[in-house]
């Protein structure tokens, strides 16, 4: 542990400190601060109530007011530490409040009512978790429905651009025909249109194939993507010809050339679109708001919506439910890091 | 039985000829090299036959069976690549396996005809791994093993050994030539080593620039070159090549002026006097002579390896002449050799570069 330490905390000038070290330590902590801080905001304010969201300074942690019961009051009453003129220190519960003047009460002994100016108390709070900013959306507002059909669209979608982006990159690179470039550029330069440019005639089109309001209208207009096919060609190229010379001689169908070489050499690539593919369709917010209009259809991020209402934000149900969408991307990001790289160093795209 | 005839094989990519009509027979049970430098067209007229890709002319007959238009697959060939091209994701197995699977063979026999192979090549030892963790000649025997496997009516080899080191090489190459003897199938072996070829072969073609120069047995192209390119290119080290003069025939006998490293008389050849020839010299054939006839030439590097002595010359015509003697010799650098000739294997060509004949009386 302590040669683990001790590896981590070396130094440049060795028992001294080098310019360089304090400078990689500033680079660093706030570096990280930078990129980790607003995320770890959004996990520590997914668990505060509604009045914690509202407070302003913002606290770190979730705090609630301490709540008690008090013989004589239906409802429970929020517990403050109030300092008398003599400056003796007590707790006591308030009753109600008017203009500056709070009428407290003290738990023991519920028949008085205390005056005391509202400069002099402070809240007693304690660090709580509002558990019920998840529970809620998830059992009583159909979050699962939308968890579900987030997985089922991210899933059926990613499987089908795989095996129709493989075909089609197997084609552009293993085969020689006329205009095979030009196909080439074609498909890539459908990288230069913006979704929002066809975003009228897509919707025409799945309007009219009655795929309206169906998961399979976000899927399939989504399934060919020009980077995938793109990414994987350039991958494809790099599988030697003989290769498939040799797999002709073995009276290989094209087809077995394709699945049974082809694809299983193409494997590194395919995990990185997988992983692309994953993120782009977990994340698709514009287009399954359009084709989604049936609540029980709604993926997350659509349903995510749901709570920015026009004249009420439940920031505390966006909080929360924004954390559950993160965690799938999180965790791809944290195990297939190294893909990642590698894809992007790839292709030059991501 | 498996006889290949190529009738006016030609092939062209765009404007580029590669192939210009080959006419070629190969026989049952025959190891045909071809061989030639690099682009001579020798790689794709391989493919060609392997049904990998098309003539743009002629005929291609397996048996006596027209495939020019039948798929590598029903061809029943099989071929060992100069990469090897082992599928590297299947275990050695299975990439003995894939060919005889897609074939639909049941799975009895494919085991049976793997194991045999196997025993065969010594490869069982590694038949679980991958083609990756094989060391270059144990890749070279699966490759090889693939092709065993399939029983195919003839072997396609592309270049197999040039990935291999030169000691490997060599014994790979005994191995081979085993094989083809244990098996007696048809082979057709590419190679642009020269060496490989005359082990190897029963008859090679000589290709260059997509035209077969020559066909023959390794010695026939040896003693008998058609032509100062299979002359240049057959035999290791090269042979010498001296511009020469018709001096005048008599008795039977052609005398040859050496331009500036004497004379030569040979056998009477049909040309006339006057012309100008090139004269071939097989370093081999070169002895050191005290005088009288023979050639003079200037020494410029002796290597002496004990068992032969390699003298490096330029003639006074500022031609290179190599000698490989036999034994130990006392030259040195900067002295004047005079040569005579072992043996009177002379290889005179026309002005074309073309063999030319004994006179005809």
């Amino acid at each position: 542990m302590s040669r683990v330490s001790s590896f981590l905390l070396r130094r440049r000038g060795g028992t001294r400190w080098d310019w360089t070290d304090v400078f990689t330590w500033f680079w660093l902590i706030g570096g990280f601060i930078l990129m980790f801080g607003p995320a770890a905001w959004l996990v520590n304010s997914s668990f505060k109530t509604p009045a914690a969201l509202a407070e302003f300074p913002p606290t770190l942690l979730p705090y609630v007011t301490e709540l008690i019961q008090v013989e004589g009051y239906d409802n429970p009453l929020p517990l403050y530490e109030v300092t008398d003129e003599n400056g003796d220190a007590r707790v006591l519960a308030e009753v109600r409040r008017i203009g500056i003047v709070a009428q407290m009460v003290d738990p023991a002994n519920p028949g008085e009512i205390i005056k005391v100016n509202i400069q002099d108390r402070t809240p007693r709070r304690t660090v709580s978790f509002a558990t019920e900013n998840y529970v809620e959306p998830l059992v009583a507002n159909d979050f699962l429905r939308y968890l579900w059909n987030s997985v089922f669209v991210t899933v059926m979608a990613t499987i089908i651009t795989l095996l129709t982006n493989s075909m089609a990159a197997f084609a552009l690179s293993k085969y020689q025909f006329r205009g095979r470039s030009t196909v080439m550029m074609l498909i890539v330069a459908t990288l230069m249109v913006p979704l929002s440019v066809i975003i009228v005639p897509l919707y025409s089109v799945i309007s009219a194939m009655g795929l309206f309001n169906s998961l399979w209208g976000v899927i399939l207009p989504t399934v060919a993507t020009p980077t995938g096919v793109f990414m994987l060609r350039q991958y494809m190229l790099t599988i030697p010809d003989e290769l498939i010379d040799a797999a002709r001689m073995d009276k290989a169908s094209e087809w077995q050339i394709y699945w049974r070489i082809v694809l299983p050499l193409t494997a590194p690539a395919l995990a990185v679109l997988a992983i692309f593919s994953v993120v782009w369709r977990w994340n698709d917010f514009l287009w399954p708001l359009i084709v989604l209009s049936r609540r029980e259809l709604y993926t997350l991020q659509v349903g995510l919506n749901t709570y920015a209402g026009e004249l009420n934000v439940q920031w505390h149900f966006i909080l929360a439910m924004t954390v559950v969408t993160m965690i799938p991307v999180v965790l791809v990001f944290i195990f297939l890091q190294r893909f990642i790289t590698t894809g992007i160093a790839g292709a030059g795209l991501k | 039985m498996s006889r290949i005839t190529l009738t006016g094989v030609s092939r062209s990519f765009g404007q580029v000829q590669v192939l210009h009509d080959i006419d070629l027979d190969i026989r049952d049970g025959e190891l045909v090299v071809f061989v030639g430098p690099s682009g001579c067209g020798k790689s794709t007229l391989l493919r060609l036959i392997a049904g990998l890709d098309r003539p743009t002319k002629g005929t291609i007959a397996i048996n006596d069976e027209d495939v020019t238009r039948v798929a590598a697959a029903d061809r029943g060939l099989a071929m060992v690549f100069q990469s090897y091209a082992l599928y590297p994701h299947m275990s050695v197995r299975q990439n003995l396996a894939f060919g005889l699977e897609n074939a639909r063979m049941p799975r009895a026999e494919i085991d049976q005809r793997i194991a045999e192979a196997a025993r065969m090549l010594e490869i069982a030892p590694y038949l679980d791994r991958r083609p990756g963790q094989l060391s270059g000649g144990q890749r070279q025997r699966v490759a090889i093993g693939r092709a065993i496997v399939r029983n195919p009516t003839a072997f396609l080899l592309d270049e197999p050994l040039s990935n291999l080191d030169a000691e490997l090489r060599i014994s790979t190459r005994a191995e081979l030539a085993a094989l083809h003897e244990r098996l007696s199938a048809t082979m057709i072996y590419v190679t642009h080593d020269q060496t490989e070829a005359m082990t190897l072969a029963d008859r090679i073609v000589v290709l260059r620039a997509g035209r077969i120069e020559q066909v023959g047995t390794p010695l026939e192209l040896y003693n008998r070159p058609a032509n100062l390119f299979v002359a240049g290119f057959i035999g290791a080290p090269r042979m010498n090549f001296l511009p020469a003069k018709i001096g005048g025939t008599k008795d039977g006998r052609t005398r040859l002026d050496l331009e500036g490293a004497g004379s030569l008389e040979v056998e009477a050849v049909a040309a006339s006097a006057g012309d100008e020839i090139t004269l071939g010299l097989r370093p081999h054939q070169l002895r050191l002579v005290d005088g009288g006839e023979g050639m003079t030439a200037e020494v410029s590097l002796v290597e002496a390896l004990g068992s032969e002595t390699v003298v490096h010359t330029r003639t006074a015509g500022g031609q290179s002449l190599l000698a490989v003697l036999s034994g130990q010799h006392d030259v040195a650098a900067g002295e004047t050799a005079r040569f005579g000739l072992v043996s009177a294997d002379l290889h005179l060509f026309d002005k074309d570069g073309v063999r030319l004949q004994p006179a005809a009386n």
